[in-house]
């Protein structure tokens, strides 16, 4: 199990247990977060699954796909750290992952 | 994904708006469940037409997922959005289903004689027996932009398509978005508009790369302005737009503009349906599992925009709510007809229908 933790804009957190093998989506909607929408349900066709990285793990999480990034062009406010949270699996290796909500998914 | 679709101003092979059409079934919704709709109806006689926001038929599978593969359909190891579709209106064809694209069913209501009268935002108008709303995750809309006050502005200064170029002659015009849709208006405004400038997020673009050349020709010449950033705030009076706030890299700017154009893509909208009088479970339309007819007779409602105990949002389920319902409508159509349960496999009269004897 990987601990990640969802941080709403007004500042209030959620740390919830994903199975590895599940996208970070995934892992949002099995634990009822708010602001994951995922209206396409992980088709990486709508952006409403939107999360910005926090800095720390951009390293880890890595760069979006060139499909992500064409998505994210129908984001609200994208970042530096912005990604599509139905284009990241879960892993060992993000146990800790730190993602912050958008204000709006549109 | 195009998105050209939201700026389509002519109507489907129905003809022109205004025209009144009289049929067995008007089925709301050209997705996979509305056109399986068509054939089972189809079988039992009874003639459709399809309406549908989208400029072609599919649905989600078209505009959300045209190139992904679906692993679910039965016997079909692997196919895709698009694949479906087009196989389902080959399946369809014999059938002769009337479609109307690019128009939205706005209004529905009862006439005297027990028929509805639907009526779509392009003025058309459909004398019906049953309705079969197939309307999946609701009506496709534009995604509006969340900046604070967009809302005073739409339809006099904020724009999600444009159905007359000369309406924004000689205006100050704001696109916004990497896409053909963003690209084709700034091509199409550039030669009416006072000054136009183009904003996306990142200095690569999804359009067409001719379109894109295009574009970069007209920045070269000074014809269009390209800014790499964000719209963060709108400022005008009343309904009136005045400027909007540009974020850079470079730092914050007010571009003047009483014309924006923001393309976001499309979201999904459960709209007019919410005025039918119908009831609802969560912006689903509730059916029994009989006949998936909703609190209203005569109203049916199959696919993804339906809900009752076990609903699964499967393509599949779809297909069996669509022949259930088509045996249900087809009662009420034809309440004294004696209906002997065919099989395609070995009925003459339904192969004749289909044409293959």
């Amino acid at each position: 199990m990987a601990k990640i933790t969802f941080i709403q804009p007004d500042g209030t957190s959620q740390t919830v247990n994903a199975e590895p093998g599940l996208t970070v989506m995934e892992a949002a909607k099995l634990n009822n977060i708010e602001g994951i929408e995922a209206e396409c349900g992980g088709a990486c066709a709508c952006a409403t699954c939107h999360v910005y990285v926090d800095d720390a793990w951009r390293a880890a999480t890595g760069k979006p796909a060139d499909m992500e990034e064409d998505m994210l062009d129908f984001a609200f406010d994208v970042r530096e750290g912005s990604r599509l949270s139905c284009q990241m699996k879960v892993t060992a290796a993000l146990d800790g992952l730190v993602v912050r909500l958008p204000a709006k998914q549109f | 994904m195009t998105l050209t679709s939201i700026n389509g101003s002519g109507n489907g092979a129905g003809g022109d708006a205004g025209e009144v059409y009289e049929t067995d079934v008007v089925i709301i919704g050209a997705g996979p469940c509305g056109l399986f709709a068509v054939f089972e109806l189809g079988l039992l006689d009874l003639k459709c037409h399809v309406v549908d926001i989208l400029d072609r038929p599919g649905g989600q599978c078209a505009e959300l997922y045209p190139e992904k593969p679906i692993y679910d359909v039965p016997a079909l190891p692997i196919v895709t959005g698009q694949e479906l579709t087009d196989r389902l209106m080959e399946q369809i064809k014999p059938f002769g289903p009337v479609f109307h694209f690019s128009e939205r069913i706005d209004g529905l209501t009862r006439l005297a004689d027990g028929r509805f009268r639907l009526t779509s935002d392009q003025g058309t108008q459909f004398l019906a027996k049953i309705v079969v709303i197939a309307a999946g995750g609701g009506s496709f809309t534009p995604k509006r932009p969340p900046l604070d006050g967009i809302e005073a502005f739409e339809g006099t200064s904020v724009f999600y398509s444009v159905r007359k170029i000369e309406s924004m002659r000689g205006r100050d015009i704001v696109v916004i978005g990497g896409g053909d849709s963003a690209l084709d208006w700034t091509l199409n405004l550039q030669p009416v508009a006072k000054s136009l400038t183009l904003i996306h997020r990142r200095d690569e673009f999804r359009a067409a790369p001719h379109s894109v050349e295009k574009m970069r020709a007209l920045v070269a010449d000074g014809k269009v302005r390209l800014a790499i950033g964000q719209v963060t705030a709108l400022q005008g009076e009343g309904a009136r737009l005045q400027s909007a706030t540009l974020k850079t890299a470079q730092g914050e700017e007010a571009i003047a503009c009483d014309a924006l154009l923001p393309f976001f893509g499309l979201t999904m909208k459960l709209g007019p349906i919410a005025g039918w009088g119908l009831n609802l479970h969560e912006n689903l339309v509730p059916v029994d599992t009989e006949r998936f007819e909703t609190s209203e007779k005569g109203i049916f409602a199959i696919g993804d925009i339906n809900w009752y105990p076990g609903k699964l949002k499967l393509i599949l389920s779809g297909f069996h709510e669509a022949a259930l319902m088509a045996q249900a409508a087809n009662r009420i159509v034809n309440p004294d007809k004696k209906v002997l349960f065919q099989y395609t496999t070995s009925s003459s009269s339904l192969q004749k229908k289909l044409g293959v004897k």
